[in-house]
């Protein structure tokens, strides 16, 4: 008697994780498997790919999102940050970088509001230069310093209270490829919602 | 009302009383037989969750501090917030929390089945490679080899030494349950066993990753939900329906409830984790069942909080003495504060504004902290000094804990849910500038810092203590440490250690 409890006992508790996991990922996963990149969504480039898993290694997931809410969820159809996300925008994008935080703005149209890459370079070498009280951090060693810059650099101009004295402020390979990924993020294409359904309002 | 069932008080009141008949005294002995076999491994746990407590919560502190001064240490790639942050998390969780509830586990079984630790030696393995899972994950943060998934950050070959670890773990304590001496198992080893063969499933499917695009976002939260729900939460409860009926010395008030509540448990909370992606590119409708199961975990939370309010009603007053007692029964308020508030969380109204807010992060460590954290706390205070056969030196020093960790987490909690709150409307609020709504939760991300430093306080000044303990160290004590001597012939039910 005993026995046939206890095994009872793991037999439920069992059951109940796998019912989890084939509600929560199994399923969602023969559906959306199926999906087909939009026509409009561009592979990654390998400088994009390698931008992309710096964007990983400087944790900008912790504070920026990558997923636009539909009309009537939150504000980001008013703040312009793009048409409501599909599976599709995703179907290159391992790991996922949806975000569950916003400290910092939604990035996955960033390339649309934001095309220039100067901005962004400037930008990542220390955010409080073009936006005074953000609270981002800098991200110096992406840039290197160097007293003369060789003609394939790409020099940052910096205001004379934060350029270093007699000396110039270069990208790096790693800095010029976030800034790639960066300026890849445009969802901006049409789509057609197809069939899978996404969570559009309430 | 439910009728208790003799041999479903496992938590028996007999530690305390008929000391000086043959029977008890046989009891007497075999419980510390059963200490002895359970000592090492559990302090070898115990030591390891210390050191990754101190280290955790270090890096949480600076990773507040950075959102307040963004410029500090701002030229180091090793320090900056974004790797300081998943370090925070991992070293916290799969530290600190993982290690210490590994400890109460190895101790708890062995008492629970009245048996002596099984294949004790394997815990010496488990906690090598477990450690060191932790570490290599937590150095391949800094470096920059993260996996880029939150609640997934280790890389798969820390995944793998973590994942060895549990399951030689698992192999210890599922031999001891095998050779239990008792008919009927009580609450906290189904909590126990349940979550042995949950989490092992949930961590290897999660660490495959066979999954891309939105649907390793489904993954990556179904996996960073139930690792609260597999493994973090059983253990807190675990150690609540252990430690609230053991030290007061009465049954828990009842056993059906406790059923229901761990069946309901089982059931809905596996089902929780997409609340987390509400609003995002994923079917409605799996949104929507993961909603519907948060709500339903109103159903174990209650049964769980009716269950522990009606034991310790009419014995608060304990709470003045025991200092078990009063970190795991606020431990447990918090359970249901937190579960409550996870509820509401979770409905797409309120998501609106929580979602993509501090709010969320102050409800994290109302979860992580109030709860587990002051349950883990509590069960140390009560096992530490019966497997070193050393009280603890100084109460006044426990007292202190107590409060810089209450208070600590109080700011903490209120700073963000209110700050979070605003954030969330202001950022719902489209004329409102995006670097307003930055601006606006300046002074509550202060707040929070100073939450934290009391909490890191609080925690230098237990690491301080326990390695007195250990080392025995600090004035000999022969009766329990208490926060007050309790009123005559009322004495405390908080044994001392084995005299």
């Amino acid at each position: 008697m005993m026995f046939v409890r206890t095994f009872i006992f793991f037999l439920g508790v069992l059951a109940t994780v796998f019912l989890g996991w084939a509600a929560l990922v199994g399923v969602p996963d023969a559906m959306i498997s199926e999906v087909k990149p939009p026509p409009g969504l561009q592979r990654y480039t390998d400088e994009q790919l390698f931008g992309r898993s710096i964007y990983i290694r400087e944790g900008c997931l912790y504070c920026h999102s990558q997923q636009v809410r539909p009309e009537g969820f939150g504000s980001d159809q008013a703040r312009f940050w793009g048409r409501p996300s599909v599976p599709g925008d995703f179907v290159f994008d391992k790991p996922h970088l949806l975000g569950t935080m916003r400290t910092g703005p939604d990035l996955i149209n960033i390339a649309v509001r934001q095309p220039s890459e100067d901005w962004h370079l400037t930008h990542l070498y220390n955010p409080r230069i073009v936006v005074p009280g953000s609270l981002m951090p800098p991200f110096p060693w992406l840039f290197e310093e160097k007293v003369s810059a060789g003609p394939q650099d790409r020099i940052l101009a910096l205001p004379d209270s934060i350029a270093p004295k007699g000396k110039v402020v270069v990208a790096t390979r790693e800095g010029l490829a976030l800034t790639a990924y960066l300026l890849s993020l445009d969802r901006s294409y049409a789509v057609s919602q197809g069939k899978v359904d996404t969570a559009r309002g309430r | 009302m439910p009728r208790r069932k003799k041999s479903d008080i496992a938590v028996s009141h007999q530690e305390f009383h008929h000391k000086d008949t043959p029977a008890a005294r046989a009891d007497e002995e075999l419980r510390i037989s059963i200490d002895d076999s359970a000592r090492t491994p559990t302090m070898f746990y115990f030591v390891s969750a210390v050191a990754w407590l101190l280290i955790g919560s270090l890096f949480g502190v600076m990773t507040s501090l950075k959102f307040n001064l963004p410029d500090w240490l701002g030229g180091s790639a090793l320090w900056t917030f974004g790797r300081i942050r998943p370090a925070h998390l991992n070293t916290i969780m799969y530290g600190w929390a993982s290690l210490a509830g590994a400890g109460m586990i190895v101790w708890l079984t062995a008492r629970l089945c009245r048996a002596p630790l099984q294949l004790g030696w394997l815990h010496y393995l488990a906690a090598i490679f477990w450690n060191a899972g932790v570490l290599a994950g937590t150095v391949a943060i800094f470096t920059g080899y993260s996996q880029g998934l939150e609640w997934l950050e280790f890389p798969t070959f820390a995944g793998a030494l973590i994942a060895t670890g549990f399951l030689l773990f698992a192999a210890s304590i599922v031999q001891t349950f095998r050779k239990r001496n008792v008919e009927h198992l009580y609450v906290s080893l189904w909590y126990i066993m349940a979550s042995l063969l949950w989490f092992p499933f949930l961590y290897v499917v999660a660490n495959l990753g066979i999954y891309q695009g939105v649907v390793q976002a489904a993954m990556n939260w179904w996996y960073g939900h139930n690792a609260l729900a597999t493994w973090f939460t059983p253990i807190g409860l675990a150690g609540a329906y252990y430690f609230i009926p053991k030290v007061i010395g009465r049954p828990i008030y009842s056993y059906y409830l406790g059923l229901l509540g761990f069946w309901a448990f089982a059931l809905f909370y596996n089902w929780n984790g997409i609340h987390h992606l509400v609003g995002g590119p994923l079917p409605t409708w799996l949104v929507t069942i993961s909603i519907v199961a948060s709500v339903m975990m109103v159903v174990p939370v209650m049964a769980v909080a009716v269950n522990h309010h009606l034991t310790t009603v009419n014995h608060f007053r304990m709470l003045r003495y025991s200092p078990t007692l009063r970190f795991v029964v606020v431990g447990s308020m918090c359970y249901t504060a937190v579960s409550f508030q996870g509820s509401l969380e979770a409905i797409r109204s309120f998501q609106e504004v929580a979602h993509f807010t501090h709010y969320t992060v102050g409800h994290a460590h109302l979860g992580v902290y109030g709860f587990l954290s002051m349950i883990l706390f509590g069960a140390m205070y009560y096992i530490v000094p019966r497997l070193a056969k050393w009280e603890w030196p100084y109460p006044r020093l426990i007292k202190v804990h107590f409060w810089s960790a209450s208070i600590g987490i109080l700011l903490y909690v209120v700073a963000l849910t209110i700050g979070g709150w605003l954030q969330g409307l202001a950022m719902n609020d489209p004329a409102t500038p995006f670097i307003e709504v930055v601006n606006l939760t300046k002074p509550y991300l202060w707040a929070r810092s100073i939450g934290g430093t009391l909490m890191l306080i609080g925690h230098c000044v237990f690491a301080y203590q326990f390695f007195l303990v250990i080392k025995r160290a600090g004035p000999r004590r022969f009766a329990p440490a208490l926060f007050r001597e309790p009123a005559p012939l009322k004495a405390s039910r908080e044994g001392g250690t084995t005299s």
